[in-house]
């Protein structure tokens, strides 16, 4: 091996020389395969807990910046202490259970929410080899186990017995249960597309070699990329699809009753989760851990860290969205767009095959790859306008028959006005 | 197989036991000093009246109903979508009429004033 290969591959083959050193002490058997799992879960454990903390500096500096503030500066050199002096916090602050809360599912709740979020990590490739588990349903795990957060945020939003806190929870509800269905219909389009839910068969269908083209499917898809990225982060119930805490609104929904290591926990659940929608993206639509050059865990972590930067831009930038702002755009946008948008991909990726074989035995016309693809990538576009066009057309109307409703209402004013002073 | 998702397991002991380690460390540290005021619900300024633990809104339940159909759609889709490349065009038809039909019944339900959120 060169000393390429092996900077490439140092992970698989640190984890393989644990796994044999584990092996040769207790003999092969259940308990060596035992040991070797649960280290590895809790490194992977530990990291995404380390990664909680890196981003919350992160997000708080980057999200300063743009808003025109400082962000954090007193702890450490530029603030960088931050997240340990939060740690020191949430540890040693005092934590109070409300008397009148429902004490199980209250104190359950953070626990769950936290769970939740690590077990998605269980199937994520971190690089070639390198990874908990490759489940053959892996894109569908992911999805399912993340929609158990909702679970936690009504136990939460239950638990607490507080207006706010069930409040936040019944938004949240309405909201992650929602944004799950376009989520879930274009997660599809890969799927078809790679012929596998693997998420390891995935990253191989977007490499080059290994029976895949090199084309990442973002450049194939691009609007199941687009609403992905969407409905990813209402799913985490991040800005602008913040609704489920609404601080000025419900205080803070459904976690104001939690305090000092639970709210932490809370905290940790969601950037994990917005963490795990990154990885997500990168792994469905940019390839994963695939680039040249670089070593796979440095590529990885460069797309993610690019995918998460547009999290935090837009959760900088965007104002919050009305709850009905937030239905109707899920409802009666994404959803039918999404539904349009698999439907074309299903009949063209019939009628232009780009395998000469398959198109031999089940019909179609044979293209190579490159030409699939860009057909694709055009009808995704064409999708995407036709759906934006619809909508500013709406839009418009509303804003007449708005405005006509303020004309008539200030004529209204006027002419009350008037007879008052004739009076 | 069953070791693919015996990892699964594993994770969530070691989740379980990572997390469990941090809310027993804290409980450990903290100060323990309850008064009744700190046990109060809290409220912006007023004393609480009655419980939270009200009726859902039926709208919840209704939103709640289109989600499941949708999700239970989906979950047939998933299969087809793996076996894709393999399937002849007649059976896509057969899939897109599917599809249609959960297209149709989002567009019932729009029509019938469910998706107005107010």
């Amino acid at each position: 091996m060169t000393v390429f290969e092996v900077i490439n591959n140092i992970l698989k083959i640190a984890g393989d020389a644990f796994a044999g050193l584990i092996t040769s002490i207790l003999g092969a058997g259940g308990l060596a395969d035992f040991v070797v799992m649960l280290v590895a879960a809790l490194i992977i454990c530990a990291l995404c807990a380390v990664a909680f903390m890196g981003l919350t500096y992160a997000e708080r500096k980057i999200v300063a910046r743009i808003q025109d503030r400082i962000g954090p500066n007193q702890a450490g050199p530029y603030g960088v202490l931050q997240p340990i002096a939060d740690g020191i916090k949430m540890f040693t602050k005092e934590d109070t259970t409300p008397a009148e809360a429902d004490r199980w599912v209250y104190n359950l709740a953070p626990l769950v929410i936290a769970v939740f979020a690590l077990l998605t990590y269980a199937v994520i490739p971190f690089a070639p080899g390198v990874v908990g588990t490759n489940l053959n349903i892996g894109v569908f795990y992911v999805i399912a186990v993340g929609s158990g957060s909702t679970v936690a945020i009504l136990m939460a939003g239950w638990g607490s017995n507080n207006k706010y806190s069930l409040l936040g929870a019944f938004r949240t509800v309405a909201q992650l249960v929602g944004y799950e269905v376009p989520m879930l219909l274009n997660v599809l389009p890969v799927v078809m597309l790679s012929g596998s839910m693997s998420l390891v068969d995935i990253i191989e269908r977007q490499t080059l070699g290994n029976g895949g083209n090199g084309i990442p499917f973002i450049l194939v898809v691009p609007l199941s990329a687009l609403i992905f990225l969407i409905s990813g982060i209402a799913e985490t119930g991040r800005s602008p699809f913040d609704l489920l805490e609404a601080e000025s609104e419900i205080v803070a929904g459904f976690h104001v009753e939690y305090s000092g290591m639970k709210f932490a926990l809370f905290f940790l659940g969601e950037y994990v989760n917005a963490l795990a929608v990154s990885i997500m993206f990168t792994v469905l639509f940019m390839g994963g851990y695939a680039g040249p050059i670089l070593p796979p865990y440095v590529w990885l972590l460069l797309k993610v860290a690019a995918v998460f930067t547009i999290l935090m831009w837009l959760r900088g930038t965007l104002p919050r969205v009305r709850v009905d702002q937030l239905m109707s755009f899920n409802w009666k946008f994404l959803v039918p767009m999404s539904i349009v948008n698999v439907i074309l991909i299903m009949i063209i990726g019939k009628v232009f095959v780009a395998d000469p074989v398959t198109a031999q035995v089940n019909g179609g016309i044979a293209v190579p790859p490159l030409v699939q693809a860009m057909i694709l990538f055009t009808s995704n576009v064409i999708v995407l306008l036709i759906g934006l066009l619809m909508v500013s057309r709406q839009a418009r109307q509303l804003r007449l028959t708005e405005a006509e409703d303020l004309d008539r209402r200030a004529a209204h004013n006027k002419a009350a006005a008037a007879k008052v002073v004739a009076q | 197989m069953r070791t693919d998702f015996a990892f699964v397991a594993v994770m969530m002991l070691a989740a379980v036991l990572l997390m469990g380690v941090a809310l027993l460390g804290a409980a450990l540290l903290r100060p323990k000093k309850p008064s009744k005021a700190k046990l109060e619900t809290y409220e912006c300024g007023m004393e609480t009246v009655g419980d939270a633990w009200v009726q859902f809104r039926v709208q919840y339940y209704i939103f709640a109903l289109i989600f499941v159909l949708f999700d239970v759609g989906g979950v047939f889709l998933f299969p087809f979508a793996v076996a894709y490349n393999s399937l002849p065009l007649y059976a896509i038809v057969m899939v897109c009429l599917f599809v249609l039909t959960l297209l149709g019944s989002l567009l019932y339900a729009w029509r019938k004033g469910v998706l107005q959120w107010d």
